[in-house]
């Protein structure tokens, strides 16, 4: 295959992608959609393990017998979304692959904006569904899909650039592993961020009285098992960042600009957020900040992060985050991170 | 399941509305209502400073303080931004001056911060790596009276004695690695204590991370050399042209080394959509680590660097010097030599000045520009280059005559000509008298000034320069630091307790688990246990 060719089955690939995240997306609005009539109780949810969440009881739970038809119906809109995730996240990984080898010489996929929002959706919406069975995470379907299609979106519309090699700074195996661990965590913070998020949303309609027993809210997971879950992906995230942003990407700039650690905009923001996610996981274990206070937290580290990303290149021009040729010329950043 | 009641948990928690009375009440000494000794004062600030709420707070004022950095320009990161910024700025600048904004990583404020935090880290680490040590070696505490009042419990009879199943529940802790003690009746089994060893690594760390990192900025430097080709360079502060030396650094601590740029290449993209972007650059240097030591050379690249000793050479960027030659009215040679032109976008037009001064009659200074591959706008009126790459190289210069201050003593930048005692050269028409010369060119001035000639383009290259001490500390720091996480974040230190109670009718046994992390998750940990007791039990009956 030539390299058009690639770049054409890269961008062939994000458009198929964006389509079938869409198509899950709807199955899982109508899985809820199903749902909405049978009541929380009706499926194994009474069972006295805090660790299963409502969506997915009744997806897997046998016992419910209030309405049958819209319990199955949703099981089966459940199971079919899922499907179509995995197919989705699939197609996306065919798109980063298409980017790498339409550049010339091949390379990793993340020479600008465009390419970094690409691996950072497909990475969120990865963990979101290798964790999947492990957190039971079937409630985050919705806010997952939409999150990465809304992302997507943002990237082929503002962010599109075409396939270019690399500038020399960013051609070193450090980048690769740099930027690899720093994508892997901003997937996983970005999923602790939407289960804080949630944790939040389920915590205040629990304090106002809870009501309703079906609906999206009801059907989440409890408080401690969305505190956990969160925690967890939380506790996943903060060392992969504390690798990319304190180990490697230090390394990385010793080798290019010959300082390790230069307070450029990227790198104070990068730590901004690594003390903000240390502040979180001291909040979870501080009388006084647990729960809903160490859940904003975990908010103020997800927009830091995407700010970091994405935020701080228009702010401030004086990133180093490229090798921009001449020596006086900064601020064409089309490095990211 | 039966909950047995319950006397000894309860009675030591719940809200008491008695017990904040008790502090407002006046002491039972003479002195009066809040008067507190010096020690005890101390003794509050200092338990207020190693809480943990405070560190939680310090924390965050960190993160809020760093903020300010990435926004407003700093000295430290661009100087020559900062100054931009200062001036066009003149009310703000002394106000942000005087905040030390434009340097807020090593301002009061900023480094009040940081220095309060590990402070405070230091006041929390060492008691709790006493209470460690202590607890390292000490017994699994007893069991609680009761097991069910623990979110995590489970209750079952059998009609195995208590002593066998509390030998069975031994047996299978034990394989576990659990630590177990027995008493009264009832097996208390701990594990994870390296849990807490990983958190204490990894805060202890930080401090390493911190003394690395302040070794660096203290007796550090860093510094920036432009060095044409087939030109040298050897290490000593005066052949810098920007130098940025830590506040103990001395000049003693500088390796003695030489080196000269003997050639430097670039591939320049002529398609695609980067076209006119440049990779594989490459400096070739010959150097020799002292006077005394033999020559090597090295290709010096981007992503590549020079290490000699614990000082490291690399290659930031690149441009060109135009080989300029001045002859003034008696005809003699009064300067001559590539000069350096700096950059200013990326298709490498560049500007660039001439200083004769000692050129008769008058002085002669040149300002202008350099297009690597020129090219002229109808719609600016005005050159411009189409590429980095020198493929139709063209200076175009004004002249200025008279005073070019350069005897006063007083340091010049060699990158622009003081012209407030010059005149410009003009044409009859009073437009400006401009030299286009391209290599091989030379021309005449009028006036009997003198001849200008271009004979020919040398790269120059960018040179960083710096020297890190303490950059292998912080860097095992921060490793460390991560191994310390990793410990901290994942092992699960747990306690189980199993207690059996010969009753009438069989032995009750209580199971009951907790997990003393964060995020732990006991669920399948009490039923596995059961179920293996049961298990065994019925396997020996
Ligand atoms: C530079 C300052 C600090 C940083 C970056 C920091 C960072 C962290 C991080 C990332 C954790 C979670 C990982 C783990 O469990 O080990 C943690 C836990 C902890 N930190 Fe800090 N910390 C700092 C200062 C302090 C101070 C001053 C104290 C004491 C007041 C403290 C007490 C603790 C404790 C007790 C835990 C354990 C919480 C648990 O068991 O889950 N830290 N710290």
């Amino acid at each position: 295959m030539t390299d058009v060719q690639w770049e054409s089955l890269s961008n062939w690939a994000v458009a198929a992608a964006g389509t079938v995240y869409f198509l899950a997306l709807l199955t899982h609005l109508a899985e809820w959609a199903s749902l909405r009539k049978v009541p929380v109780a009706a499926g194994a949810a009474a069972r006295d393990s805090v660790d299963i969440p409502g969506g997915v009881a009744v997806a897997t739970g046998p016992e419910g017998t209030a309405d049958d038809g819209g319990a199955q119906r949703a099981a089966f809109f459940g199971r079919l979304g899922y499907l179509l995730t995995c197919l989705a996240v699939a197609v996306h990984f065919v798109s980063l692959v298409g980017r790498g080898m339409a550049a010339d010489p091949n390379r990793v996929p993340w020479g600008n904006m465009y390419e970094f929002t690409l691996s950072g959706t497909f990475v969120v919406a990865f963990l979101y569904v290798a964790l999947y069975r492990k957190f039971r995470l079937a409630w985050m379907a919705p806010i997952v899909l939409a999150f990465v299609l809304t992302v997507l979106m943002v990237a082929v519309l503002w962010l599109y650039a075409p396939v270019a090699p690399l500038t020399e700074a960013l051609s070193s195996y450090w980048l690769v592993i740099h930027v690899v661990s720093a994508i892997i965590s901003v997937g996983a913070f970005t999923l602790g961020g939407i289960t804080s998020a949630l944790y939040l949303v389920k915590s205040r309609s629990v304090t106002k009285g809870g009501g309703t027993t079906s609906g999206y809210v009801a059907r989440l997971p409890e408080l401690a098992v969305l505190d956990r879950v969160s925690y967890r992906l939380h506790a996943f995230g903060f060392p992969v960042w504390t690798f990319a942003v304190l180990i490697t990407g230090p390394i990385w700039a010793h080798q290019a600009w010959s300082s390790y650690w230069n307070w450029d905009p990227k790198e104070v923001w990068a730590f901004i957020t690594w003390v903000v996610y240390a502040a979180y996981l001291h909040a979870r274990t501080t009388a006084g900040w647990k729960g809903r206070n160490a859940a904003i937290l975990a908010l103020v580290g997800t927009f830091t992060l995407w700010f970091n990303f994405i935020g701080i290149n228009y702010f401030s021009t004086t990133s180093q985050h490229s090798y921009a040729g001449a020596p006086e010329v900064h601020g064409t950043v089309q490095a990211g991170d | 399941m039966t909950t047995p009641p319950d006397h000894s948990l309860r009675s030591r928690s719940g809200g008491d509305p008695g017990g904040t009375a008790l502090s407002t009440r006046p002491p039972e000494d003479d002195r009066r209502p809040g008067e507190l000794t010096l020690r005890e004062l101390l003794r509050w600030v200092w338990r207020q400073l190693t809480s943990m709420r405070t560190a939680l707070i310090l924390l965050l004022l960190l993160a809020l303080a760093a903020i300010p950095g990435s926004v407003i320009p700093q000295e430290g990161v661009d100087a020559l931004k900062t100054s931009n910024w200062q001036t066009a700025h003149p009310k703000l600048t002394p106000i942000y001056d005087k905040l030390g904004l434009f340097s807020v990583y090593d301002s009061v404020w900023f480094s009040a911060i940081y220095i309060l935090l590990m402070i405070s880290l230091v006041g929390c680490i060492l008691p709790r790596t006493f209470v460690y040590w202590r607890g390292m070696r000490a017994k699994p505490p007893a069991a609680p009276r009761n097991l069910s009042r623990l979110p995590e419990h489970a209750l079952y009879s059998t009609s195995d004695g208590a002593d066998a199943v509390l030998e069975r529940a031994q047996q299978t802790l034990r394989r576990q690695r659990y630590r177990i003690s027995v008493q009264d009746g009832a097996i208390s089994a701990e594990r994870g204590y390296l849990r807490e060893a990983g958190n204490l690594l990894f805060h202890l760390s930080v401090l390493v991370v911190l003394v690395g990192f302040g070794l660096g900025s203290l007796y550090g430097y860093k510094g920036g050399v432009i060095v044409v080709k087939d030109n040298g360079f050897s290490n000593t502060v005066s052949q810098y042209d920007d130098f940025d030396p830590g506040s103990l650094f001395s000049a003693d601590d500088m390796e003695p080394f030489y080196f000269k740029v003997d050639d430097f290449t670039a591939d320049w993209l002529t398609d695609g959509p980067r076209a006119g972007m440049a990779r594989g650059f490459d400096a070739s240097l010959t150097y020799q680590e002292s006077l005394s030591d033999p020559e090597k050379s090295y290709d010096l690249k981007v992503n590549h660097p020079l290490s000699i000793g614990n000082t490291d050479v690399f290659l930031i960027g690149h441009g060109y010097a135009p080989i300029i030659t001045v002859k003034d009215g008696n005809g003699d040679e009064v300067y001559s030599g590539p000069t350096v032109f700096l950059p200013i976008n990326d298709t490498f037009q560049s500007i660039g000045v001439v200083k004769a001064a000692t050129a008769e009659p008058t002085q002669i200074g040149l300002e202008g520009e350099f297009y690597p591959t020129v090219s002229f706008s109808k719609q600016t009126g005005s050159y411009y280059s189409l590429f980095g790459k020198p493929v139709d190289p063209m200076i175009s210069m004004l002249v200025y005559t008279g005073d070019l201050h350069m005897k006063d003593g007083t340091p010049q930048s060699i990158y622009s000509l003081d012209k407030s005692d010059t005149t410009m050269l003009t044409k009859k028409n009073g437009a400006p008298y401009r030299l286009d010369l391209r290599p091989g060119q030379s021309v005449k001035l009028p006036n009997g000034l003198g001849t200008v000639s271009f004979d020919g383009l040398q790269p120059w290259v960018k040179i960083q320069i710096s020297q890190t001490p303490g950059k292998w500390i912080a860097l095992s720091g921060v490793v460390a630091a991560l191994i310390g996480l990793l410990g901290s974040l994942f092992i699960r230190p747990r306690r189980i307790w199993v207690r059996a109670r010969e009753e009438e009718g069989g032995t009750l046994v209580e199971v009951a688990a907790l997990d003393r992390s964060g995020g732990g998750d006991l669920t399948g940990l009490v039923g596995d246990l059961v179920a293996s007791l049961q298990r065994t039990g019925k396997d020996e009956t």
